[in-house]
């Protein structure tokens, strides 16, 4: 690799890189990113590669092994170009027949194909496929044409060409004024326009000021940076050094979890990558700007994605916040000015600098502008990543590109913001997904979990779930944060236990408003945002399980039992068998009958029972009825009666 | 270093720029109770039973008076009610693992705090890291460091530098406000084998 010296020379070497490329060639992406792998993907790709070169392709077809396309439900998925044609969770048995249809006769695999639920359509087409057709993928999209070891293939596609922009055509304060107008707002939690902080750190004084990336992703169910970081590193990258330019900033960080070894390698290459090309080190793109980045591998600690606990950790300390009422931006790392963004914020900065703030203002709403990565998971059809514009609402979220909730089952809520964010109920679904909207719900944008619950989830059991998260991963600094999630943890397990009392929710109220005011960080004070939201939209399920020790969506092991209905059962020993705990009585023609003091509610007879009889019941809040006398559950089969 | 002039309960009070409001507080004998503060160390704002209202551009927040630094124009409330219950709980919650610690009943008294109110769990220690950072930044030994983090984050003697280290020191045992530091050195001294006994002469 020949160091880049100027614009001119960038263009250069992008027109070289494209002469090389042969656009009608045919080409193999197959998603290769972490969610991939554990599907399988390396297998695919091992064996594209070998029935390449066994049927005498190799130098007729390219192999580009990409980062997340986000469709992680139906992974490992290949996208054949340039006819785009996409085949969906991909095993290396259906590789030959790939290569020798697909690749060499021009002919679909319908097999392969996805198949729309709702009309029984075949698409051939990624970009059709409803899951996609929604979505408005700006920072995401570049994932699945990238192989992210390659910096060609970044700059095939444009790559740099916002960083050659910014330095040669714009001033620092230019850049600045740019991602100002745009009203980009960070994208890993509070929602701070990133552009505040730049002027902030950049007016800041002191001659050494640093850039952070944040890539200490924690929350539960959410990989959108970890995919970025390992689908587009360059893109981040590029983004860090526009950044360092318009700060002043000479030396960058990327904090990144050491639990994300994708990333680590990516990222790692990427700079390597583009420290030989000049576009990190001395005098960039010859226009006198020096900036180097170095990776720091966190150990995985939730809290060091607060700003100071993660500057704090950097500084090769424990990653424990500080008090930030002198701003980060002003005394951060080192007690220097900092601008820490998250991933996506970073991702986002090429897009403006090279299409304008203007262009970026038109997507999304009036004070949340662009688009948003989810981390679509739990009930929903579509698991995935997936980038939607700001203002879509919620239902189009879940229905249109999730596909709605499996197994006919009812929706009830959707979680969003990780365990500082809330659970909106159905009647909050036509809200516009922002920043200040998701916040004024009770809920937060955060980072850009999306978590959807059906019916069959108990808002009490998702409250305690988070606050037993928050109990590990708080830094337990300060008092209301460590104490008060101490004391609400333990109130909501007895609520869920059925040792509610009167009283409890008025205290663990008193609980969240200490630490929503008086904590240290964000954590603690958004700590209280789970119960908080839950017992907004959803309080007469804490009522009932303390009231009447009911839980109304069945799921509180300690609340509900399980019960043969003695009108039903066929005795067919289906349950009998699989019970674990041998609490099932009965026999053949005998109708069976759990014996509950054994019963360990482990919930195998109900998944069991054949749905015709649906003879096993989850109750709660009843009693369980008794059984009926031993010489009455003998079944006279109508066959035997004839 | 300039004056800045700040409002404490309604009292005009010159502090210098750079001063918490817990110290330019204290200049003028404006009470603010305290648990982790301590003049010879850095501010931690961890106990945050220092809490405060201030209003700054029209919004109004609680913040730690221990941290807080003073900038023109600020006014602080010591007391209010949203103080005074914020202060209350704080005192509740650690209470229940430190019922019998006398710092801590005082100021029960005072904010009408329950000590049953939370269900006991004696752990004793309150987590003001006095003994911690007094080791580390006076002492500069870092023989007692907090171990686990969140909810079962507690204080710990490094037995390798204890042994070495504290026979002769112990000037962190009368910070401690409750009865938590000795016992932790007590359980040090019966963990280390041979029991921790000064170096020899030789």
């Amino acid at each position: 690799m020949a160091r880049i010296n100027s614009p001119a020379e960038l263009e250069a070497l992008r027109k070289n890189i494209l002469s090389k490329r042969d656009p009608h060639k045919p080409c193999i992406t197959l998603c290769s990113g972490s969610a991939c792998h554990a599907s399988g993907s390396k297998e695919v790709a091992a064996s594209i590669e070998a029935e390449i070169k066994k049927q005498g392709l190799s130098a007729e077809v390219d192999i580009r092994k990409t980062g997340c396309h986000g469709f992680c439900e139906r992974g490992p998925i290949i996208v054949i170009h340039p006819e785009e044609i996409c085949y969906l969770q991909i095993e290396p048995k259906d590789v030959p027949e790939i290569v020798s249809q697909t690749i060499k006769e021009k002919k679909i695999i319908e097999r392969l194909l996805y198949i729309d639920p709702n009309t029984d359509q075949k698409i051939i087409h990624e970009s059709e496929i409803p899951f996609y057709k929604h979505q408005e993928r700006l920072v995401f999209g570049s994932n699945g044409n990238i192989d992210p070891k390659s910096i060609d293939d970044y700059l095939a596609l444009g790559g740099y060409s916002a960083l050659a922009k910014a330095l040669s055509r714009m001033t620092p304060d230019q850049v600045l004024e740019e991602v100002k107008k745009s009203n980009l707002r960070g994208r890993g939690g509070g929602g701070f326009p990133a552009g505040r902080k730049w002027e902030e750190s950049r007016h800041a004084p002191g001659q050494i000021k640093y850039v952070i990336v944040n890539a200490d992703e924690g929350d539960p169910g959410a990989y959108m940076d970890r995919s970025l970081l390992e689908g587009n590193p360059h893109s981040i990258l590029e983004g860090l050094i526009i950044g360092a330019y318009a700060i002043g900033s000479r030396q960058g960080f990327i904090y990144v979890r050491q639990e994300y070894p994708l990333a680590v390698e990516n990222i790692t290459i990427a700079i390597k990558q583009a420290e030989a090309y000049g576009f990190l080190g001395k005098n960039i793109l010859g226009a006198g700007f020096d900036f180097t980045v170095k990776v720091h591998q966190g150990a995985g600690a939730f809290v060091s994605g607060e700003s100071s606990a993660l500057m704090t950790a950097l500084e090769g300390r424990v990653g424990e916040p500080r008090p930030k009422y002198i701003h980060t931006a002003v005394k951060g790392l080192w007690d220097r000015p900092s601008v820490l963004n998250n991933v996506e914020t970073w991702a986002n900065v090429p897009l403006i600098i090279n299409k304008g703030a203007d262009w970026f203002s038109r997507f999304g709403t009036e004070w949340s502008k662009g688009t948003k990565i989810f981390s679509l998971v739990g009930k929903i059809n579509n698991t995935g990543l997936v980038e939607v514009p700001m203002g879509i609402t919620l239902r189009e979220i879940i229905y249109k590109v999730g596909g709605g909730i499996p197994g006919g089952k009812k929706f009830k809520a959707v979680q969003t913001g990780g365990p500082s964010g809330g659970c909106l109920p159905e009647e909050l679904l036509d809200l516009e997904v922002g920043f200040d909207e998701l916040s004024q719900a009770g809920s937060m944008m955060g980072s850009g979990g999306m978590i959807v619950m059906d019916e069959d989830t108990c808002m009490v059991d998702v409250a305690r779930y988070f606050l037993d998260f928050l109990a590990d991963e708080s830094c337990g600094k300060c008092t209301p944060c460590r104490e008060g999630i101490r004391q609400m943890l333990k109130l909501l397990t007895n609520i869920t236990k059925g040792k509610g009392k009167e009283g409890d929710l008025e205290l663990l109220e008193d609980l969240a408003e200490t630490a929503g005011q008086a904590s240290l960080c964000a954590l603690g004070r958004t700590a209280p945002n789970p119960f908080l939201s839950t017992l907004r939209y959803f309080r007469d399920e804490y009522e009932a399980h303390i009231k009447e020790k009911r839980c109304p969506a069945l799921s509180c092991k300690d609340l509900i039992s399980y019960y043969i209905d003695p009108d039903q059962c066929q005795a067919c020993m289906i349950c009998l068998r699989q019970c674990p705990s041998d609490a099932i009585v009965g026999g053949k023609n005998q109708i069976h009958v759990i014996q509950q003091e054994k019963c360990t509610k482990c919930g195998t007879c109900f998944e069991v029972c054949p749905p015709r009889f649906g003879a096993v019941k989850k109750i709660s809040g009843e009693p369980v009825p008794s059984p009926i006398p031993e010489e009455a559950r003998i079944i006279v089969r109508k066959s035997k009666q004839q | 270093m300039s004056e800045v002039l700040i409002q404490i309960d309604g009292r005009e009070v010159e502090a210098r720029e750079g001063m918490t409001i817990l110290e330019a507080a204290q200049k003028v004998g404006i009470a603010i109770p305290a648990l982790c503060h301590h003049e010879q160390l850095e501010p931690y704002g961890a106990c945050r039973i220092c809490t405060v209202e201030v209003e700054t551009r029209g919004r109004t927040n609680l913040v730690a008076a221990c941290c807080y630094p003073v900038e023109p124009n600020l006014v602080v409330r010591t007391r209010s009610e949203k103080v005074d219950k914020t202060r209350k709980i704080i005192l509740e919650l650690l209470l229940a693992h430190a019922p019998d610690a006398p710092v801590l009943q005082d100021l029960a008294k005072e904010y009408g705090a329950d000590k049953n109110r939370f269900e006991k769990e004696a752990s004793f220690c309150i987590h003001c890291g006095l003994c911690v950072r007094y080791c580390a930044e006076v002492k500069k030994k870092n023989a007692v460091g907090f171990v686990d983090r969140g909810t079962r984050r507690e204080i710990s003697f490094i037995p390798e530098i204890a042994s070495k280290e504290c026979w002769n020191c112990k000037e962190c045992f009368p910070l401690c406000p409750t009865s938590a530091l000795q016992a932790a050195f007590v359980l040090t001294e019966a963990l280390i084998s041979p029991p921790l006994a000064p170096p020899s002469e030789a």
